[in-house]
């Protein structure tokens, strides 16, 4: 466990290093605060277009960040040539890629609270109010989901060619599933066997990252979710992380490196 | 030379090159209408139609129909059979649809379920910025207008913002009738200002036959509003014999004659009873 933490912090450290994050998070705090002071027939205390916007900025950034994170890593290593002298150590190729996922998680959850933590004082600077449990949950569902998306671009890195690829196409089916998940069944009614059952299968298969988006709740200060709801979304975010983790290895634990 | 001299000659050089760029975002601006016109021609008009959605789904509390919720068996959307029955047909107390799979089902408690409407003042004023997006990026979209002051006179009791609003939707649209009618009622309703009102109401009757009355399918719903609040405008300041001509021509129109021929002999009563 030791090695996994030491090659996570490592991962953790570049990314505080690296200037993608702070330009996304300059990037979500001006924008916001260019909404924000829009006059809108002189009421200060409108606030849910500005929660929506804060929170979609918030959404694009975590995936940009996680995805272009995690999809450098193993190609970054092995163009620096950096991976033989780690996989000679007694790191197996198994620790070596749950450290790197470890990482790009941990770095990304770092990023996600300190958006979260703006979005937090922003709202509450408008509204008055602070529902943190409600932040909080949101906050643990985007993080989730994001585990799934990292440990299926770390499967991607050792898949596709290079990384501006498997960041393009990790970044295409996010989207497409947040965008498209919850329809697909409704799609599939609609057609014709056997497009219906191929399309139906595909909708069961799919991580329903989707899930994870509660950024409605947040905005029309819906209640609660229930805390066993949110138990069994995370028992779901981690079979398909681990999942993905487990296909990612089955690809490398015998892949030459060079 | 003076090393001030450059630096004034590029400052002056600077003022004017700034002035020239004024004055021709100025023009551009005139042209062109506004700035989302000219980023983004004529797509602004699906934005703005997005934009009124937008709005809708905050006033159902972000529980809002998917495009794919809206394609039906019969081929028709909700919005167009609410269109065809110009109301908005509600019912709380129906459950909500059955889910299709477990997938469905558990993916409900993520978003928000049940049909709601927003309800106090705080929740009301949220739905002001989507409209209002909606008009800058299409002047022309009167419901943009009509609404959005509708929500700000009647549950925000911000009267002045209303018509300020409405006298914009005018000044991009003036043959619009159902500004027109917005800005009478308001008169009539919050200002009680009664011969601004007449005159509004009157105008909006008069753009109503000019763009409506040749049409084989004219929109007699907004004709029967502005014919309503007008003869209920007349009635409240005494001018019955007016009133009664407004509801004869109402009663032509209405599906409930019924109602409007009750409402004429109460006139008709108030006319005959010794003064």
């Amino acid at each position: 466990m030791n090695t996994v933490w030491s090659l996570a912090k490592v991962v953790v450290v570049e990314m505080v290093r690296r200037k993608d994050f702070y330009v996304l998070f300059i990037l979500t705090v001006l924008l916001t605060v260019t909404a924000g002071s829009v006059n809108l027939f002189n009421d200060r205390s409108i606030v849910r277009y500005l929660k929506e916007i804060c929170l979609l900025l918030i959404w694009v950034s975590g995936l940009i960040i996680a995805i272009t994170c995690t999809a450098r890593q193993i190609p970054a290593e092995r163009e620096s040539r950096t991976i033989f002298p780690l996989l000679a150590k007694p790191v197996t190729r198994g620790q070596f890629l749950l450290g790197k996922f470890l990482g790009c998680w941990l770095a990304t959850g770092l990023a996600l609270l300190l958006f979260y933590t703006f979005f937090g004082l922003m709202s509450a600077a408008r509204e008055h109010h602070w529902p943190v449990l409600n932040y909080l949950q949101a906050a643990w569902l985007h993080w989730l989901m994001l585990g799934i998306v990292i440990s299926f671009t770390l499967l991607g890195s050792i898949v596709f060619a290079t990384p501006s690829s498997n960041g393009t196409i990790c970044l295409v089916c996010s989207a497409s599933i947040l965008l498209l998940g919850r329809h697909l069944n409704k799609v599939a009614l609609g057609l014709a066997e056997p497009l219906q059952s191929i399309l139906y299968g595909v909708y069961f298969i799919l991580p329903h990252i989707e899930w994870f988006d509660v950024r409605e709740l947040i905005i029309h200060d819906a209640s609660l979710i229930p805390w066993d709801k949110v138990a069994l979304a995370t028992l779901y975010a981690a079979a398909y992380a681990g999942f993905f983790l487990w296909a990612a290895w089955l690809a490398f634990r015998r892949r030459p490196l060079n | 030379m003076h090393p001030v001299l450059p630096l004034a000659l590029a400052l002056a050089a600077a003022l004017a090159t700034g002035g020239q760029l004024l004055l021709w975002q100025q023009s551009r601006a005139q042209a062109s209408g506004s700035i989302f016109t000219l980023l983004l021609g004529e797509s602004r008009r699906a934005f703005a139609d997005q934009m009124f959605l937008k709005a809708d789904g905050y006033y159902h509390l972000g529980n809002y129909p998917s495009v794919f919720d809206l394609a039906l068996s019969d081929g028709k959307t909700h919005m167009a059979k609410e269109a065809e029955s110009h109301a908005h047909r509600h019912d709380d107390s129906q459950p909500p649809p059955a889910h299709r799979d477990w997938i469905e089902a558990f993916g409900s408690h993520f978003h928000p379920t049940g049909h709601r409407h927003i309800g106090g003042l705080r929740d009301a004023r949220e739905i002001l910025p989507w409209l209002r997006l909606a008009a800058e990026l299409d002047p022309h979209r009167v419901d943009s207008y009509t609404v959005a002051a509708y929500w700000l006179r009647e549950h925000l009791n911000r009267v002045p913002a209303a018509e300020a609003f409405l006298r914009d939707g005018l000044r991009a649209n003036p043959d619009s009738y159902e500004i027109l009618f917005e800005l009478g009622r308001l008169y009539a309703e919050n200002n009680r200002d009664v011969p601004r009102a007449r005159a509004v109401l009157e105008l909006a009757i008069n753009k109503w036959i000019q763009q409506e009355a040749g049409k084989p399918a004219p929109d007699t719903p907004s004709y029967r509003l502005i014919l309503g609040q007008l003869a209920a405008l007349e009635e409240q300041t005494g001018n019955l014999d007016r009133a009664l001509s407004h509801y004869t021509r109402l009663k032509n129109l209405s599906p409930h004659p019924d109602a409007i021929q009750r409402r004429m002999d109460d006139v008709q009563k108030k006319i005959s009873a010794p003064k």
